[in-house]
């Protein structure tokens, strides 16, 4: 092992070096705008190798020139590492491109009116529309084949146009930033503690060795010594912050980390850092700020890189990817060659994954995507975290470099993971057995305490101060520095265990559940994109390479899923990064966790179709008088052109009471002209052209709709609602092509198919009887979802009504069809304008987020473990491929896992998400995440591997379920069981300790708690009133969310804000953002005094007790006392004073993280509001529901049983 | 005695073919599961979006084929077990009460939406389920094979039962005559 270790860790260099650089650039890009600021301290620190090569780099445009550095790292030996197990999924891409026009032409036919969906008719005339538009795009396969191009990094940067000007900025950093890569590999062997704090989750870190490859060669061994410089851009974050604060806070700058920590940091690199820092800790600022940035025309930023800022792209792409994010478009020119594939999509943007160079291109997906607007934000704070608990740890002794590199690790960890994340965290992190898994891997450098620190068991009825100061960070996988770096970051790919256990008797002995969280296609800061003619896959499982496939020589890679030995081929030995050959180790796939492929022509039997987007309105009276219908053409209306597309787009509209309403949009005429189907039960198509019309050629008539909609239903005296008819024309509207239905209803459909009737009775909500009716009451419209599904139709359900409208019935035209769940209960224009301004907001990001059409997605395991449950909105196509008719940034997925085969012979289980779907450009993609976890055989290691949040969040999926199939009383009892089993199967078999009262392991002590919460929940609680849909709605919610919106909605965040101070703030940009310590959700820890907020995920609530500060109150809310603050008040003011300016930054800090912006609510102490928010101070007793202690006793009792 | 006999004769032998039918039935069914667990070794790669349609059709198609035998077999396998009973077969009842409550927690457990009765397709991919519905069949062909060849040896020893008191009594009578 030692000897591969040191290869791998050379490799891992290399690695570390891009992901690295890509971390700590994702950040500044985000930050855009305080890199400027900073950008003039570059200069001055000057870093000297990365100066040099940047320069160098430049130049080349493409191939030309092979990076001599490259020479330095010659990883022959990956494969010791690791050794898998496959599975056996063949996906072969033996469909013929030709064969897709035909197959296209032959599915496009339209149906005539009468027949039912099934059937389809072609007819020459609807032939004819879809043909035009697919020849295009199909055309374009041809264009990856280009052998020229091997691939470009695409870097998305979150934030659009305000990045971009930081980048150019960064991107000299970034080149010297190279260095920061460097740290990585260098520092981590040597240091033992730095695995620790490692960077893991460097998922980010793919991103980075495109990059990486270049700047391995020189910029690692030349910065390890002492060069901060190429650790800044890792480290940055922290530093600025750092440089930021006042010297003797050292701490704001990361908040988290504890102060002594980072004095010491400081001391050691002051004047390096400074420079790094700035850029990092710009990128964190500006992302907290930016977050809300989401601009699609993101395109035009990218432009705006200055040449010069090009060839640092360039050099930086490969040094630094993070940087090249931003300069993407620059890219592009240089790039010449590729540039054709991706012409369509982004535009200039684009352009980076063509270019046989292999420049890495910062993907501007995002950008070219139009739609997303990454929570990067989020990532700068958790870097902020992470980078805290290294300082705390270890470091201080060490030299700078070393430190550096986890700052450095941390930054990229940052960027993936929400900002929840902790320096406590890392505490309890569980590193268990070292001894095996750290040998076996090579490199591993795992500190002992930490593991201790996991399993050290906790009293829960003695200690009452469980909950970290930070929001709570995912624990880290006990793995060798190089594969940390290399991990998925735990934001997209979660395991519920962190050790998985060898046997299915072992976990059966931990009581634990097994599982996967995946948040498959959200927005990334940074993403490696690569073009490639041959996509390099397992022969027998079609696994896709990654960084964790060992390779036994040059001409041959071991799967680590299946352990088939694969022949490396040609093409794959030339690295585009690089520009050298032979060095198949240090390709963008093999660096990077998270990769994106373009596929070729092979991956398609039809051309990519367009987007399109069809809308369908409920015009009965009810909705109009509501007001949603101005709200939404107003939003449409300005978010048209940042609609994710490209020339193709096609948009069509559709609205319905008690008969359908069609809309001609043709260009030539002069007004949108209303085609009305009033044959309810016998829908058909009035005309088969010009209803979805291309958004670019209609665009006038578009707008003369949208502003006359709601003038023309202003009148309307119609009460009925024919829903079901309205998506069966909706569906044949679209099922040429596929695209996205979203269907705004306002109440229960009362006309032809898929009427529902009423099931409610209000008196039996609180019933402890059960609750019944949470299933749907037909099947039409899961018939409807599978139709849809099909056709790649995706649809998404927007319910705005103040009345029953049967959520558990319609949702199913949703969940099965993979669209997405709106509900807004009581929307209406008078009497609720808050929820209508959230409807607002969450339609503008519903509207301009990134969207994937027809897409499926697989997850593959190590040979031994199996996926046998699926949780999320999809249809299952088969045990292990999931069918997304279209895919969003803001869904998430869990699974659950069994292990079937013994895994003794292996260390190491990874698993594969892979993800194909057609870009808003007409592209087809291959996002493909890979996680990697150690395999333990001790019940210990399993306890310290275990993953809370995880566990939470996967044990409420199955409760719902259960719920479902089963009853509410079932599943409440399972959730107590699962606790119950889990502490009592530890006590009896871990801890050999004879205490009275119930032990828990440190990384299970929060389990008791969550369950709680859980129980709680709308979705699970009983005994108050509850509205049956919105118990079917928050039901949904946990079924799609990703962990993080989740966990908030589970377990809110309670900040005490009156006494928040200075101490351990963030600084961002210009702007101090504090970082009050978390608070039990308990009625204890608030006062009279005190003035609290509670984040809740998509509500935030700002509770003034009633003996607040009249300074606090005037400060803030700009009212004289708390007698005069206005009962419903949704905004705080923006003042002046510095307490407001820490409160608002504070609030923009947290929105951040979130793509969908939250509410604000001002409880005053006296008000009826005040219920809404005492239900969430879930640990203390409510009417129905146990409060914590007496849930821990019960729960001990349960266990003496 | 003789009339027990005769009924046992007759539910033997109509049982027989009728579980030679059952037999059949769950092979179909296995018959499908099978097809449908098989489908991801297709080499041909699902993820063509053309393939989705097909084979979302291919699903409903087979879950509404083994709907439809579902209500079929229950009914049928309760038919016999009333007619077990009314023959006064206990001990061929007592072989198959087990089963008859297993098919009723069945039926009556099922998803509660609608008109479905059991796989429904868009659950019936989850390997769990799948799993289940795969061994259920398997363990049902089992049964109801090994039913087959005890109804037969009941058919055949009834009818050697009912034949022989025949046999002595035309003797008996023989005897008398002569």
């Amino acid at each position: 092992m030692s000897a591969p270790g040191c290869t791998s860790i050379d490799t891992s260099l290399g690695y570390s070096l891009n992901s690295t650089p890509n971390g700590g650039v994702a950040p500044p890009y985000q930050n855009g705008p305080e890199g400027q600021t900073y950008p003039s301290t570059y200069p001055s620190t000057g870093y000297c190798g990365a100066g040099p090569q940047q320069q160098g780099y430049p130049t080349i445009p493409g191939h030309c020139a092979p990076a001599p550095q490259k020479a330095h790292i010659t990883n022959n030996d990956h494969s010791a590492y690791y050794h898998q197990n496959s599975h056996q999924q063949l996906l072969q891409p033996t469909a013929a491109p030709t064969v897709a026009p035909s197959a296209y032409g032959a599915t496009q036919g339209s149906h005539p009116p009468s027949q039912p969906y099934g059937t389809t008719t072609t007819l020459p005339t609807s032939a004819a529309l879809p043909n035009p538009q697919h020849a295009p795009s199909f055309q374009q396969p041809a264009s990856y084949a280009q052998p020229g191009a091997y691939y470009g990094q695409q870097q998305y940067p979150t934030s659009q146009a305000q990045h971009h000007p930081q980048q150019p900025n960064l991107v000299l950093a970034p080149p010297s930033g190279p260095g920061a890569p460097l740290y990585p590999i260098v520092s981590y062997p040597s240091v033992p503690g730095s695995s620790q704090y490692g960077t893991l989750r460097s998922s980010q870190a793919p991103t980075g060795p495109a990059a990486v490859p270049n700047l391995m060669g020189a910029p690692l061994h030349q910065y390890p010594p002492g060069n901060y410089t190429s650790h800044p851009a890792s480290t940055a974050a922290v530093p600025l912050g750092y440089r930021m604060a006042p010297p003797g806070q050292p701490a704001t700058v990361n908040g988290q980390v504890q102060a002594s920590v980072l004095q010491h940091y400081d001391q050691s690199h002051q004047a390096p850092m400074t420079h790094d820092h700035c850029g990092l800790g710009v990128t964190h600022n500006t992302g907290g700020a930016d977050g809300d940035i989401p601009p699609l025309g993101i395109p035009s930023t990218s432009v705006n890189s200055s040449p010069g800022h090009q060839q640092g792209m360039h050099y930086g792409y490969v040094a630094n990817s993070g940087a090249s994010s931003s300069n993407a478009a620059a890219n592009v020119a240089p790039s010449s060659s590729s540039s054709d594939d991706d012409d369509e999509e982004a535009g200039g943007d684009s352009s980076s994954t063509t270019t046989g160079s292999a420049s890495p291109v910062p993907n501007s997906y995002d950008s070219l995507e139009g739609g997303s607007y990454p929570e990067f934000s989020n990532p700068p704070s958790a870097d902020m975290p992470k980078q805290a608990p290294p300082f705390g740890y270890g470091y201080p002794s060490m030299q700078p470099a070393y430190q550096q590199r986890p700052v450095s690790r941390t930054d990229s960890s940052p960027s993936h993971s929400g900002y929840n994340q902790t320096g406590y965290q890392h505490l309890p992190q569980p590193f268990p057995n070292m001894s095996q898994l750290s040998a076996a891997l090579g490199g591993l450098s795992g500190v002992p305490e930490l593991e201790v620190e996991a399993l050290r068991p906790v009293n829960l009825l003695q200690e009452r101060n469980l909950l970290p100061h930070r929001p709570l960070d995912a624990p880290e996988p006990n793995l060798s520095a190089d594969l940390k770096k290399a991990n998925c970051s735990p934001d997209t790919f979660r395991c519920t265990l962190n050790n998985i256990p060898q046997t299915q008797a072992l976990l059966n002995k931990a009581r634990l559940p097994l599982g996967l969280l995946l948040h498959p296609f959200r927005d990334l800061a940074q993403l490696p994109v690569i073009t490639s003619n041959t996509i390099v896959r397992c022969r027998s499982c079609r696994t896709y390479i990654n960084p964790f496939v060992s390779f036994l020589d040059q001409k041959r890679w071991k799967c680590n899923l299946c352990y088939r030995v694969n022949d490396v081929p040609d093409e794959f030995m030339y690295n585009p990064v690089t520009r050298s050959y032979g060095e198949p180790q240090k390709r963008p796939e093999v660096q990077n966790s998270t990769v994106e492929f373009i596929a070729s022509s092979d991956y398609m039997l039809r051309p990519p179709q367009p987007a399109v987007y069809l809308f369908l309105l409920d015009v009965s009276h009810n909705a109009v008088e509501g007001g949603y219908l101005n709200v939404f053409c107003h939003t449409l209306l300005e978010n048209l052109d940042k609609m994710p597309g490209d020339t193709r787009t096609r948009v069509g509209f559709i609205t319905f009471n008690s008969t359908i309403h069609f809309y001609n949009l043709h260009e030539s005429l002069s007004q949108p002209q209303m085609l009305v189907v009033s044959d309810i039960d016998d829908i058909f198509i009035p005309t088969h052209d010009s209803l979805l019309v291309n958004l670019k050629e209609s665009r006038a008539l578009v707008r003369v709709l949208l502003t006359s909609l709601h003038s023309m239903f202003s009148q309307t005296r119609e009460t009925h609602n024919a829903l079901g008819p309205a998506l069966q024309a909706a569906y044949k509207l679209m099922s040429p092509t596929g695209g996205r239905v979203s269907v705004f209803q306002t109440q229960l459909p009362t006309l032809g198919a898929g009427l529902l009737q009423s099931r409610e009775d209000p008196n039996q909500r609180s019933s402890a009887k059960g609750v019944k009716h949470l299933g749907p009451a037909t099947d039409f419209y899961k018939k409807l979802a599978l139709d849809c599904s099909g056709q790649q139709i995706g649809v998404d359900l927007f319910l705005l009504s103040s009345q029953y409208s049967d959520l558990a019935s319609l949702a199913c035209v949703s969940k099965y069809s993979a669209g997405s769940i709106f509900y807004y209960p009581s929307l209406h224009h008078v009497h609720n304008p808050a929820q209508l301004d959230k409807f607002q907001k969450d339609l503008e990001r519903y509207l301009t987020r990134k969207i994937g059409f027809e897409a499926v997605m697989r997850i593959r395991c190590t040979k031994g473990l199996s996926i046998h449950t699926f949780h999320g909105n999809f249809f299952v196509r088969s045990t292990d491929l999931l069918s997304l008719a279209n895919v969003n940034p803001d869904s998430g997925f869990a699974m659950q896992m069994s292990i079937e085969e013994s895994l003794a012979d292996t260390s190491l289980a990874c698993f594969q998400a892979a993800l194909l779907y057609t870009s808003s450009k007409g592209k087809r993609r291959i996002r493909v995440h890979t996680l990697c976890l150690p395999v333990v055989s001790q019940l210990s290691d399993v306890y310290a591997g275990a993953d809370v949040q995880a566990i939470t969040c996967l044990l409420a999926n199955m409760a719902i379920d259960r719920s479902i199939s089963s009853s509410l009383a079932d599943a409440r009892d399972a959730l107590v069981n699962a606790v119950v089993d889990s502490l009592s199967a530890y006590k009896n078999t871990v801890s050999n300790i004879q205490q009275s009262g119930l032990i828990a392991p440190a990384a299970l002590c929060l389990f008791p708690l969550y369950v709680l919460a859980l129980l709680k929940q709308k979705a699970l609680r009983i005994g108050t009133s509850t509205k049956l849909d919105e118990r079917v709605f928050a039901m949904c919610e946990f079924k799609s969310q990703p962990l993080q919106q989740i966990m908030r909605m589970v377990h809110p965040d309670l900040y005490r804000l009156d006494t928040m101070s200075d101490q351990g703030a963030l600084h961002l940009n210009d702007c101090i953002v504090p970082q009050p310590h978390l608070l039990h959700l308990t009625a204890e820890k608030l006062t009279r005094e005190g003035a609290f907020l509670m984040d809740c995920g998509s509500v935030f609530y700002l509770w003034i007790g009633k003996c607040c500060n009249d300074m606090f109150i005037r400060e803030v809310l700009g009212c004289p006392n708390h007698a005069s603050i206005p009962p419903n008040m949704t905004q705080i003011p923006e003042l002046e004073t510095p307490l407001s300016e820490r409160l608002r930054a504070l609030l923009a800090w947290l929105q951040d993280s979130r793509t969908f912006s939250s509410t604000l609510h001002v409880v005053k102490d006296d008000a009826s509001a005040k219920t809404s928010f005492f239900q969430h101070l879930v640990e203390d007793r409510s009417e129905s529901a146990l409060s914590y202690y007496e849930f821990l006793l019960h729960i001990q009792q349960q266990m003496s049983k | 005695m003789v009339s027990t006999q005769i009924d046992r004769d007759r539910v033997g032998r109509g049982r027989s073919w009728i579980f030679s039918d059952r037999c059949i039935y769950h092979q179909t069914q296995i018959i499908a599961f099978d097809e449908l667990c098989t489908d991801f070794k297709n080499p041909i790669d699902q993820s063509n979006p053309t393939r989705a349609r097909e084979r979302i059709l291919n699903i409903e198609r087979i879950c509404n084929l083994l709907r439809k035998l579902v209500v079929p077999e229950y009914s049928i396998h309760g038919l016999f077990c009333l007619m077990f009973m009314c023959a006064g077969e206990w001990v061929t009842l007592g072989l198959n009460i087990p089963l008859l409550f297993y098919h009723l927690w069945r039926f009556f457990h099922r998803p509660a939406d609608g008109s479905e009765v059991m796989y429904d397709p868009v659950s019936v991919m989850n390997a769990d389920i799948l799993n289940y519905c795969q061994k259920e069949s398997w363990c049902k062909l089992g049964f109801y094979l090994l039913s087959f060849f005890y109804y037969l040896y009941s058919m055949v020893y009834a009818l050697t039962m009912f034949c022989s008191p025949q046999i002595f009594g035309w003797r008996d009578e023989h005897r008398r005559t002569l």
